[in-house]
């Protein structure tokens, strides 16, 4: 038997149209508010020194997105995208996860890498396009990579990361690797093609994999009730047989505590898994937006209460983890790091005119090499124009 | 007469074909109430109301293959892409519906009503994904006309010729101009020709063409090169498919020399076609090789962009390369 529909497992005999009702998906939250736990909750496995790596990670890419928010509107930088308010859903989710699990991010998940250890210097670097940066300056600001730290480098059509990260979960199972793939993407992104595609592939395909929706409520300046009719994300997960979970996204506990869960059934069961975490876009868009001409402030402020980094500092201090000289001194240091990181970077050169022509394959074929060659020539006759590259042509 | 950027003369040309035409519908990501996020499409919906101009959920694929339905049903489609970098999961739905759907039907079914609106090109620090000029895998695409404009009044007069051709047509619109490029606009509703070629500027030693925002680079380069005595006669394309090959001949028949100039990568770029059918036209006429000055073969950069952009500086060498040949 090849046909294995169950055509005739629940038979009724009148019209029965089932709608969003029939499927009551709950939503796991630890902390509450006070950062006290729920008396029947079931914490994740977390000690002091792991509990206070994501804290710091927390603090650290506040002190990030506030320097270089800062920085773009200063003219220093060219463009910047914050993840204010989402901290607790792409820190707490990495922090589940073994260091050598892929992490194929959208955009908006810096903090997952910082986590992971990528340094301050290595921000700036990008950021600033330098000739430090790994991705050799040729992409905007926030598209960071990083091979080492099992960081795919971040492209910026939408979705397009998803099906890609079915394909690698399929290829660590394929090679019996104990390792999964976590995916991120917002409530936006799942309405593009791709996602539907990832995620029937790897239903299908039974693959190691933890597909992360941030749903954060905008995409730019599109509302989540603009953008799908159903309760959210989450039911598209059990349609296409994944295992679907959602998640109080603000609560980094019950993230973490979700992610760990998911990442035994993706990588000892090879059931893939859907994690819907329900955040808020603190901050616009990017730093090209303005929400105030879609979104009220009332609202904004409703959502900067439920402050995941604010929740969870309550829990450490209710630990005797953490106290409020420590977090001022702490914001201090990723400050003062930050700044030192960024005035450095912003000496560092432009990358060099061969990185205009390298990797666009593993080697020159004839026409780079003859392209390159007349716009070194070029560069010489007019140094003025290009002053980037024209120092140091001569040397390449 | 009105002073407007390119950004004011597409809003005016939506708003004045929404107007005079009460099936036109204008959709895509974000342009409903925030106005899309170039603002092209601001108070349009304040003015038509959520049921003409409203934002579609994030599918590319989606919103052209919606597109083409309501196309395909009789009404007008005005499509937005919000960069013409994300196209391409609407690719298949242009290439292979839109393009083919009068021919493969006999003329039964077109989507004539269909205008697809995107923003393309370099000049904000975009990079590889808010750059690009994709116009070439859509000129090879028989069934589908392309439209570049320049200015703010070109963009009018050929967006409201695009949105009312009996044809799906793809408006590629110059977003380094968006706010740069300023100019008198007339108030009245008025359409450029689909498929002709214009003569900017008329000279005797050499042509230059270009589309978009390109002909600011061929301008600046005629202005080098009229330094040294040489006289270029300026073309603007303006359509690319079809595009006008007899205005572009018949210059070329006139000065003996041409160079193309666009923005996106050289290898199979519209400049090759433009090359090839001119030198078929013209062969006999031509005094030198016909050059291209253009985007690297390189994905569009970000830290090299300069280097990356085919300038005046390096169109203007082509003019004496071509002249000293």
């Amino acid at each position: 038997m090849s046909d294995k529909r169950l055509t005739d497992a629940h038979i009724v005999h009148d019209s029965v149209f089932v709608d969003a009702s029939a499927l009551q998906i709950p939503t796991l939250r630890i902390l509450q508010e006070d950062g006290t736990p729920y008396s029947d909750a079931v914490l994740p496995v977390l000690d002091k020194t792991l509990a206070l790596k994501i804290y710091d990670t927390f603090l650290f890419i506040r002190a990030l997105d506030e320097r270089m928010l800062a920085s773009q509107r200063q003219g220093r930088i060219s463009f910047y995208m914050t993840e204010t308010g989402e901290e607790a859903a792409d820190i707490g989710s990495t922090a589940a996860l073994q260091d050598d699990d892929m992490i194929m991010a959208q955009y908006r998940e810096q903090g997952a890498l910082a986590f992971r250890g990528f340094t301050p210097d290595q921000f700036m670097n990008q950021i600033f396009s330098n000739e430090q940066d790994l991705g050799k300056g040729r992409q905007m600001p926030i598209h960071y990579g990083s091979r080492q730290l099992h960081y795919m480098t971040v492209s910026s059509p939408l979705g397009t990361q998803l099906p890609q990260a079915t394909g690698y979960a399929f290829a660590l199972k394929a090679q019996q690797k104990p390792n999964c793939v976590i995916c991120y993407f917002g409530e936006g992104a799942a309405s593009e093609g791709d996602f539907h595609a990832a995620l029937n592939m790897a239903g299908v395909f039974k693959v190691p994999v933890i597909f992360f929706c941030r749903n954060n409520g905008y995409a730019i300046s599109t509302p989540a009730h603009e953008q799908y009719a159903g309760d959210g994300i989450a039911p598209r997960g059990i349609g296409y047989g994944l295992k679907t979970l959602r998640v109080d996204g603000n609560d980094v506990l019950a993230v973490l505590k979700a992610t760990q869960e998911a990442r035994k059934l993706a990588v000892e069961q090879h059931q893939p898994v859907l994690i819907e975490a329900m955040t808020y876009r603190l901050g616009a868009h990017s730093s090209s937006d303005d929400p105030s001409g879609y979104r009220n402030k009332s609202e904004e402020d409703t959502w900067r209460a439920k402050c995941p980094v604010m929740r969870f500092k309550k829990w450490l201090i209710h630990q005797d983890w953490w106290t409020e000289a420590d977090d001022e001194q702490r914001k201090q240091q990723h400050r003062d790091q930050i700044m030192t990181a960024m005035k450095k970077a912003e000496k560092v050169p432009a990358p060099p005119l061969r990185d205009l022509f390298t990797d666009v394959y593993d080697q020159l074929p004839w026409h780079l090499q003859e392209q390159q060659q007349a716009l070194i020539e070029h560069i010489r006759k007019y140094p003025q124009a290009y002053s980037k590259t024209a120092g140091r042509v001569d040397h390449e | 007469m009105s002073k407007m950027n390119l950004l004011q003369a597409i809003n005016n040309a939506l708003d004045i074909a929404m107007s005079t035409d009460p099936s036109a519908l204008c959709f895509g990501e974000d342009v409903g109430h925030f106005g899309g996020v170039f603002r092209a499409t601001s108070h349009l919906q304040e003015k038509f109301g959520k049921a003409r101009c409203f934002n579609t959920p994030l599918t590319e694929q989606g919103i052209l293959g919606f597109a083409n339905g309501i196309a395909a049903q009789g009404m007008t489609a005005i499509a937005e892409i919000q960069f013409a970098d994300y196209i391409f999961p609407a690719f298949d739905q242009i290439v292979n519906e839109s393009a083919k759907f009068r021919y493969r039907s006999g003329n039964q079914f077109d989507v004539g009503g269909l205008t697809i609106r995107t923003p393309y090109g370099g000049g904000i620090n975009g990079a590889h994904y808010h750059s690009q000029s994709p116009e070439a895998y859509f000129t090879h695409t028989p069934g589908l006309k392309i439209v570049v404009p320049r200015n703010p009044e070109q963009a009018k007069g050929l967006l409201l010729a695009s949105i009312r051709d009996p044809n799906p047509v793809i408006f590629f619109e110059p977003k380094k101009l968006y706010r740069a490029a300023v100019g008198e606009v007339p108030d009245e509703d008025y359409q450029l020709p689909l498929g002709q070629a214009e003569v900017v500027r008329e000279g005797s030693d050499i042509t230059l063409v270009a589309w978009g925002a390109q002909m600011e680079a061929i301008e600046q380069a005629a202005q080098l090169a009229e330094k040294d005595g040489i006289s270029c006669e300026l073309i603007d394309l303006r359509s690319l498919l079809p595009w006008d090959r007899d205005t572009l001949a018949h210059s070329v028949r006139k000065t003996g020399r041409l160079i193309i100039n666009h923005e996106a990568p050289k290898t199979s770029g519209f400049g090759a076609e433009i090359a090839a059918s001119i030198q078929e036209a013209c062969f006999l006429h031509l005094e030198s090789p016909i050059l291209r000055v253009t985007g690297l073969d390189t994905p569009f950069p970000l830290a090299l962009e300069k280097e990356y952009m085919p300038d005046h500086l390096k169109t203007y060498e082509a003019i004496l390369a071509s002249m000293n040949y």
